[in-house]
């Protein structure tokens, strides 16, 4: 086991120092200057020019790219090109929202996704099946921003029962929780769709297995088994499946984000990248790529922990 | 087909593919209305210069915002253009992009995938591990990123969505690729002196052929969504020209004076990627065994 972590962690090390390379690449390669765009059309040369040195635009893109690479692990990320304050921090400002919108949905997603798919996998091939079956398929159809938009009609602009614009205020709990439930439940009700699958899938195959025969014969009941024997162990795959879908999780919280106009990771990197602010959005998709990769590598580990059969070579 | 073809081991039939296809349209009703819902859609948007019963282009500030009613059967958007006829034309690009980007993904995906696998060693290392590297990144990120590096056009959509889309068909092609190589009549065919991009093309593609269709299928619904999503956050076609996640993005710019100008569009998407999504799970049940959810 402890020499399985040590493998896995370093094989991550090259593929985030890859990752990040390539990152520094793509960042450098899109058009415009940044110092154009911070001044305007109308800048002189000279204040260009003071602009490029300011921003360290005029030094070999290889000192830079040192710099770059030093900075991700000293915790030095630069500054924002457009308002000039630590990458770090305008980051770390709207991580929270962003955090507490991905645990929200995948809370969601679970409380709705497990007990769905236990049920459905339980009722194979009657009507509730069927039904859960196409439900699930239709809520993974959903593009995040029209599920998005038809719950923002549905429930703000109809019913009135969620402010329009929340901005995603937190002055007192009514506001932080008014502000957080539909862009959660957004969210949550696609990675429902999500989970709903794989529960099902994976209940299915362990309500097959040779244990569940010997437990029923024994004269175990019914809710036993399927709570303590077949739920317990098909649960592993819903885990690592869970972790293997953060990159969807990610893309539609952006997408959430600009619906809700909510701050966040997604409408941070969307101004970014409209502002050409080169800095910013390197930082940004670096916190992407670590979380990513940490959390894959989290997957590989868990997956372990919980069935004792994986073999780790 | 006959059962003679059905009891040989996958890989050896000689058109296993017609058979698993014949079987996912026998055993699931749904996936024969995720086929002719997305064959009608297809249809529809070949045919739309002739079903649209205004131009999708022509202003008129008499008639903006108007809702659904007899002469504008969907109502108008902002500019006062008819909204059926831009969803009809919106089809296109849609279609045109994700078949574009999917198509492109699969060939340069499963030729990377191919060749990993048959020759393995350093040059598999080297190869899947670039293509985790592209993984890492969720799909919408890195098309926003590349959109945005390139300016967004309908080539660059179609770069950017495939190049997201290039990876998975890389390893679904890997995979069973390994297996084969192995295999007798490979083995058989180096024997005779082919050469490796004979063997490969002629004699390997072939066995990992269905399942790279199928993730076709599957994939083409995420590029249709991706599409929409780019051209939602301002990164697609250009306007004038119509796109259905340009649409909604207009529509939401006027949420509050008309809402049928966000919901038209947002069901002609999710009509497109579920009638995909049903048909690529039906076939994908049909072929592998494992992921069967009627298994």
């Amino acid at each position: 086991m402890l020499r399985f972590t040590a493998r896995r962690l370093l094989f991550a090390v090259p593929t985030l120092l890859a990752v990040m390379t390539m990152v520094f690449v793509l960042v450098r390669i899109v058009p415009g200057d940044p110092a154009q765009t911070i001044l305007g059309d109308q800048a002189s040369a000279e204040a260009l020019q003071i602009m490029r040195e300011r921003l360290g635009l005029d030094r070999p893109i290889w000192e830079q790219y040192l710099e770059f690479m030093g900075g991700v692990f000293t915790g030095d990320w630069g500054q924002s090109m457009v308002t000039g304050k630590p990458v770090l921090d305008e980051i770390l400002r709207v991580l929270p929202y962003t955090v507490e919108l991905t645990i929200a949905s995948l809370v969601i997603g679970s409380l709705i996704g497990i007990p769905l798919g236990a049920w459905s996998a339980l009722h194979r091939n009657q009507w509730i099946d069927y039904l859960t079956r196409v439900g699930s398929l239709l809520g993974l159809s959903f593009p995040a921003f029209v599920s998005a938009i038809l719950l923002l009609i549905a429930f703000s602009i109809q019913l009135r029962w969620f402010p329009v614009i929340s901005g995603g205020g937190r002055a007192t709990f009514s506001e932080w929780a008014l502000s957080l439930a539909l862009p959660a439940i957004n969210l949550g009700l696609i990675m429902a769709a999500y989970i709903t699958r794989v529960t099902r899938s994976s209940m299915l195959g362990s309500l097959g297995e040779d244990y569940i025969r010997t437990a029923r014969a024994k004269g175990v009941p019914m809710r036993v088994i399927v709570w303590r024997h077949a739920m317990r162990n098909a649960l592993i795959p819903v885990v690592t499946v869970v972790g293997l879908y953060l990159g969807i999780l990610i893309g539609n919280s952006v997408l959430t984000e600009i619906v809700f106009n909510r701050p966040g990771l997604g409408k941070l990197i969307v101004g970014a990248l409209g502002q050409r602010d080169y800095t910013l959005l390197q930082g940004l998709m670096v916190i992407y790529t670590f979380v990513i990769v940490v959390v894959n590598l989290m997957t590989d580990l868990t997956y372990g922990l919980i069935d004792p059969r994986v073999k780790y070579q | 087909m006959t059962d003679q073809t059905e009891a040989l081991p996958r890989g050896v039939s000689r058109h296993p593919f017609v058979d698993q296809l014949a079987k996912a349209f026998r055993t699931n009703k749904l996936t024969w209305v995720g086929a002719v819902i997305f064959v009608l859609i297809v249809l529809v948007a070949i045919a739309a210069p002739l079903l649209s019963p205004h131009d999708p282009l022509q202003q008129n500030i008499l008639h903006r915002l108007k809702g659904p009613g007899p002469e504008f059967w969907l109502g108008t958007d902002a500019y006062g253009r008819d909204i059926l006829s831009r969803l009809l034309y919106g089809a296109r690009v849609s279609l045109i992009i994700g078949v574009a980007a999917i198509g492109s993904a699969m060939v340069i995906g499963s030729a990377i995938g191919v060749v990993a696998g048959y020759y393995g060693g350093k040059v598999d290392l080297v190869i899947m591990q670039a293509m985790d590297v592209l993984l890492a990144f969720p799909a919408l990120i890195l098309g926003l990123i590349v959109v945005a590096m390139l300016g967004p056009s309908m080539e660059n959509l179609i770069i950017a969505i495939s190049l997201t889309a290039i990876p998975p068909f890389a390893r679904i092609a890997r995979a069973p690729t390994i297996v084969v190589k192995e295999r007798d009549y490979i083995e058989a065919c180096r024997a005779l002196g082919y050469g490796d991009l004979r063997i490969m093309t002629l004699h390997v593609l072939p066995n990992v052929l269905s399942e790279i269709l199928v993730m076709g299928s599957l994939w083409l619904a995420t590029a249709i969504r991706v599409e929409a999503s780019l051209s939602f956050i301002g990164l697609g076609v250009k306007p004038p020209t119509a796109s259905w996640g340009g649409m909604i993005r207009e529509g939401f710019e006027n949420i509050l004076d008309n809402i049928w100008l966000s919901i038209f569009p947002s069901l002609a998407i999710l009509l497109v990627v579920f009638s995909l999504n049903l048909l690529g799970d039906g076939l994908r049940d049909a072929i592998d065994p494992r992921t069967r959810s009627d298994a």
